[in-house]
């Protein structure tokens, strides 16, 4: 098994659908000679060529689209958006098109399309480049969102984007191309639904996705040692659809939860998860359950308000200590 | 074109018109819900057009105003009226309506409703073409509207840029919804629009049929040829409001009138009266025999037919077999 960084993973999982199936295709903004932003595509423009690895113009909307009609005739689009802001733009053809056209055909057309977005806030970056849009994603009828927290996950989630018949989108985080992780040398599939358990435990159960799984695993060592809570961290993994079942099992078995989240409230995965454990096992719980999410502001460019601004692992530990009483 | 096919294409256009004409009566009788926008006046636009392409073979799509665009393209009347009834034996199964008809089998790719929306789809779709490596060509029908969306011009740059075959039709029927097109537009001559992409493109009467074909024919040898765009402008009219709900308030009853004369099916009947091809008598048997098929076949079958059950609301949100996992 070899340590992959996280752009590693996503790039050996282009390398490998582009090498099996000539209609998987890339496209995005300076995808090709530059090599990427984060070095996801580095090489390929090389390997495959122009047609394949596709420098696109600016314009966020229509490059989008051209991926959809491509998807309609089934060829395999990974299209990049360079940060996540930009999808703003695309929203027309992602939420109207994308996601629609399997439905509104009656399940004539396909639409195995995949967006990639590197999302969550970096590092003082200002409000228009630190937007995290997992709820405006998660919110639309004929998508499914994932959000990879390793690489390995970064790898075999694109796998299965790549062959799945509907649209997906991938939130990656620009903070976590560098991360290091150990990455399965033969090549697998990472569902594109259904929890994963990050570290069993029984006394709380944490919910995190992409950065915030980090958060939660810090901050469940700390519980363990100092305070002697055995939180279970569960990475939500697939955001659209949410795993009902696997988040009901985890508060089945330890009576209480916690949602970490990138993304401020109100709306959003939080409150999502809430209602769904309301919904499947409310009886099961032993304390109302909580969320750690970001202030209900657009990220500021000082580096103490951007901090404040963003949940960390000691906000997971405080919050956890307070349902605890300690 | 000898006479057979000389008939055959005023009895194409006369059916449309028929066909139209019998929707808007069960739109007031309430079987056909939702937005409809109907096609009288602009006949000979799409039925010219795609009579010089390849249909069945080339990909075709369009806006909302789509039931001659679909027909055309090999669409069944009866699988079209059935969807505009909502019945599980439409086009679309009921789930789309007139705004979005779907037949992939005969590579006519769809109605959509945002404007300007199909022009990446059209460009997706000649991206394929030209990946794969194929003779057929993408095309595009829209109206004068479209061309005032980022889509327009993004994808013209895109269409240009990277030599997609696609055929864009402008069927520019004066009107932006109930905007007169230079209250909306600086550049009234939509054709001059795309010099500045490098694109070929001409403007013609979009009423004569014969016109039409003739410039469609270069047009579509062009594309098919060159293997890059090819923009041909329809002046045109709508001789119905933009949709049923149309107060008309924004154009005279005179520029209606002058235009009544300028009638496609009007033109292209005088001009086969005079060359023998057809009698008055012979026209009036066949506007009888249509008016009867629409009748007792077309409105008939979406009459009888079942509607989709209920508890299949939620089916092709996903494909089947969506959640990839190896």
């Amino acid at each position: 098994m070899a340590e992959l960084m996280y752009w590693q993973g996503i790039l050996r999982a282009h390398d490998e659908e582009m090498a099996r199936d000539p209609l998987v295709f890339a496209m995005g903004e300076d995808i090709g000679v530059a090599g990427g932003t984060y070095k996801a595509t580095s090489g390929l423009f090389a390997k495959y060529g122009e047609q394949r690895v596709i420098d696109t113009p600016i314009s966020e909307n229509s490059y989008t689209g051209i991926g959809v009609g491509a998807a309609m005739l089934g060829a395999r689009p990974i299209v990049e958006i360079m940060s996540v802001n930009f999808a703003w733009l695309a929203m027309d053809q992602l939420m109207n098109n994308a996601a629609k056209i399997h439905y509104m055909s009656g399940g004539r057309i396909r639409c195995p399309f995949v967006m990639r977005v590197p999302g969550g806030t970096a590092h003082q970056l200002g409000a228009q480049h630190s937007a995290r849009m997992e709820k405006v994603f998660m919110g639309i009828s004929g998508l499914r969102v994932v959000t990879p927290a390793t690489p390995r996950d970064a790898y075999g989630l694109l796998k299965s984007a790549v062959r799945s018949d509907d649209p997906v989108v991938i939130i990656e985080h620009e903070s976590m191309y560098n991360l290091k992780g150990e990455v399965p040398d033969e090549e697998f599939f990472t569902p594109l639904e259904g929890v994963e358990i990050m570290r069993p435990g029984k006394d709380i159960s944490i919910f995190a996705y992409n950065i915030s799984v980090h958060w939660a695993l810090d901050a469940a060592q700390k519980l363990a040692s100092e305070y002697g809570i055995d939180a279970e961290v569960i990475d939500l993994r697939a955001l659209k659809p949410l795993d009902r079942a696997g988040i009901a099992a985890s508060v089945r078995k330890t009576h209480r939860a916690l949602i970490v989240e990138e993304d401020e409230a109100p709306v959003g995965v939080g409150s999502e998860v809430i209602a769904i454990i309301n919904e499947e096992c409310f009886f099961d719980l032993d304390a109302a359950p909580v969320r750690v999410h970001a202030l209900d502001v657009p990220i500021p460019y000082n580096h103490r308000l951007e901090k404040a601004a963003i949940p960390n692992a000691g906000d997971v530990v405080a919050a956890v200590k307070k349902m605890f009483g300690r | 074109m000898d006479a057979t096919d000389q008939k055959r294409l005023l009895r194409e256009m006369l059916f449309a018109r028929r066909f139209e004409e019998r929707c808007a009566e069960a739109y007031h009788e309430r079987q056909i819900g939702g937005f409809l926008h109907l096609y009288p006046g602009q006949e000979a636009c799409a039925i010219g057009v795609l009579e010089k392409a390849q249909t069945g073979s080339d990909y075709v799509v369009t806006g909302y105003r789509d039931h001659i665009h679909a027909l055309k393209s090999g669409m069944d009347p009866k699988a079209l009226m059935a969807e505009l009834f909502g019945k599980e034996a439409g086009c679309s199964k009921g789930r789309g309506g007139s705004m979005h008809l779907f037949d992939p089998d005969v590579h006519f790719m769809g109605g959509y409703a945002l404007v300007g929306g199909p022009f990446p789809l059209a460009a997706g779709f000649a991206k394929v073409i030209q990946l794969r490596g194929g003779q057929e060509i993408s095309i595009c029908f829209l109206g004068d509207g479209a061309n005032n969306q980022g889509t327009f011009h993004e994808t013209m740059n895109m269409a240009s840029l990277w030599k997609l075959p696609v055929l864009f039709i402008c069927e520019n029927n004066l009107y932006g919804i109930g905007t007169a097109i230079e209250r909306a537009t600086v550049e009234i001559n939509q054709y001059k629009r795309v010099a500045p992409y490098g694109i070929e493109a001409a403007q013609c009467d979009g009423q004569d049929i014969d016109i039409v074909m003739s410039h469609a024919e270069k047009a579509v040898n062009y594309v098919r040829e060159q293997r890059k765009p090819y923009f041909l402008e329809l002046m045109t009219y709508r001789l119905r409001g933009h949709s049923m709900s149309d107060s008309g308030a924004y154009r005279s009853k005179e520029e209606v009138e002058e235009w009544a004369q300028r009638d496609p099916i009007g033109i292209y009947k005088r001009r086969l009266v005079e060359a023998g091809v057809v009698t008055e008598e012979e026209f009036h048997a066949m506007d009888k025999a249509i008016q009867d098929e629409i009748e007792n076949e077309v409105v008939r079958y979406a009459m009888e037919c079942p509607e989709p059950r209920v508890e299949d609301v939620a089916r092709y949100v996903y494909t089947e077999g969506g959640n990839h996992h190896g």
